[in-house]
């Protein structure tokens, strides 16, 4: 016990700010890409990112029926919008596609009912389709859909982006203790001479990883919620102009200790690799 | 203490160092090993902790054969063993007094006994004044006190030492000598080389001489 505190505290002398800034800016990245996407979760769910629904009527109906459904349709307060499309503004606008015009002007007629388009926050595809006059119902799920895969693709890319900045560490504490190692190297030798045990040599420098690590951790968490507490100062003038009060959120405390402890195991990891590659090499002659 | 059996030592570049060395050292004994220079001693006394390893024969420390331990029993052997080699290895970024407490750091003496331990071997050596000081302040004789200091504050039962005397004038050379038959006085076993006729036949003790790979 007294030789794992005299390793700690041999450790803890040699400790490199540079270092551990180094380690901490790259973890600042994915964690502070982390407290972003935390961030814009809620405002997400409320922007006007509301699924369309289209309601078609049927061809037959007349335009009186169209005009009563859209009355009751605005007065719905579920409904944040109500857009009416003609079947001549219809039928314009599928002629503009291609190879479309032909058919149409073959047919003769105009085929294409009167058809609104709302949107609103809830689901009420259901409840709408049983509207008087409504004969079909289209869901447009496409905004949903696109909303979940943009989130799907932002936490992939932060868990890349911290498993590449992870490696990153390793290979950063790796360098770290393999110059500590060479540093020491006559310490090393004389100890090996006079009987010293290899986990007593290799303790130190594990306990320095660990230590470059967690330092690492800290910094990164520093300079995350430094971040967040300089930029909410300027976003809240923003979000006001926009009758919001959004402001971004911190790291909370779980995945901040998390950061922590993630950076202190791969800092032992690193340490681990390089003290088994190059403490080898040093023997007494 | 210590038995040689036809020992010889080859190294990778076909060269032999040692043919068919044998030889027993009592416990408790002292004994000089000469040869001239490139004759071998220094390898002789590294087969001793097992810096190196024979290419046949047997070395026997203690009753072990050290040629044949296993890496992780290779510290254990060496705490056993104080050695002075002609390359000190003393470490430059501490003081003498941190010089002397490495040893002390691995094994398992409580702070304050290690601290009178290291101060004691200290002024065996006549140091003890010089305990703050950083080894390059001191002299070539003072440098190779601190060394022997180091190789005998965890009391080990033997001692050896590679031309302990080399580059000092003739009074440091005999003071250094001293403090080894003082040490053999009390019960270490002390194998010193060392091509300094001179000084060596004042002692009256045993010589082995290394000749052509071989104790004549």
């Amino acid at each position: 016990m007294r030789q794992h505190r005299h390793a700690f505290a041999a450790a803890a002398r040699r400790l490199s700010w540079p270092n551990a800034l180094v380690i901490g800016i790259a973890l600042a990245l994915p964690a502070g890409g982390y407290a972003l996407v935390e961030s814009l979760r809620p405002v997400g769910a409320s922007l006007s990112l509301e699924p369309r629904i289209s309601l078609f009527l049927s061809p037959q109906a007349r335009r009186a029926d169209a005009d009563a459904l859209g009355a009751r349709l605005r007065a719905d307060r579920r409904i944040a919008s109500v857009r009416f499309i003609p079947r001549e503004e219809a039928l314009k606008e599928m002629g503009a596609v291609q190879g479309l015009s032909e058919a149409i002007r073959a047919i003769g007629r105009n085929p294409l009912p009167d058809g609104f388009v709302v949107t609103t926050k809830e689901d009420l595809a259901g409840e709408l389709a049983k509207l008087p006059g409504v004969a079909h119902v289209q869901a447009d799920a496409v905004w949903a859909r696109r909303l979940a895969a943009a989130a799907a693709l932002a936490r992939l890319g932060l868990s890349v982006l911290a498993a590449l900045l992870g490696a990153a560490l390793v290979a950063v504490t790796f360098n770290t203790i393999r110059l500590q190692i060479l540093t020491q190297r006559d310490e090393i030798e004389v100890s090996k001479l006079i009987g010293a045990t290899d986990a007593f040599i290799r303790r130190p420098f594990y306990y320095l990883g660990l230590l470059q690590g967690l330092a690492g951790g800290a910094v990164a968490v520093l300079l995350v919620a430094a971040a967040v507490a300089l930029l909410n100062r300027e976003v809240g003038v923003l979000a006001e102009s926009y009758g919001s009060d959004f402001r971004f959120v911190f790291l909370p405390v779980a995945e901040a200790v998390a950061v922590v402890a993630f950076a202190g195991l791969l800092g032992c990891m690193g340490a681990q690799l390089s003290v088994g590659r190059h403490l080898r090499e040093i023997e007494p002659k | 203490m210590i038995n040689f059996s036809a020992v010889a030592k080859r190294y990778p570049g076909g060269q032999e160092a040692l043919k068919d060395v044998s030889f027993a050292l009592a416990t408790g004994e002292l004994a000089f090993l000469t040869g001239r220079s490139g004759a071998g001693k220094s390898t002789l006394l590294k087969l001793i902790p097992a810096i190196e390893r024979p290419s046949a024969g047997s070395v026997l420390v203690n009753g072990q054969n050290v040629g044949a331990l296993k890496r992780a029993a290779l510290p254990y052997l060496r705490r056993n063993i104080g050695l002075v080699f002609q390359d000190q290895k003393l470490l430059y970024d501490r003081s003498v007094y941190d010089n002397v407490m490495l040893p002390l750091a691995f094994s398992a003496h409580p702070p304050k006994e290690a601290a009178r331990r290291a101060r004691a071997a200290l002024d065996k050596v006549n140091l003890l004044a010089r305990e703050k000081a950083n080894p390059i302040q001191l002299s070539g004789g003072e440098q190779q006190r601190l060394a022997i200091a180091r190789a005998v504050v965890n009391r080990p039962a033997l001692l050896v030492a590679d031309e302990p005397t080399a580059n000092l004038d003739a009074d440091s050379a005999a003071r250094i000598l001293e403090i080894f038959v003082a040490f053999n006085q009390v019960g270490v076993t002390v194998l010193i080389a060392s091509h300094d006729q001179a000084l060596i036949a004042r002692y009256g003790k045993r010589v082995l001489k290394l000749q052509e790979g071989r104790i004549a």
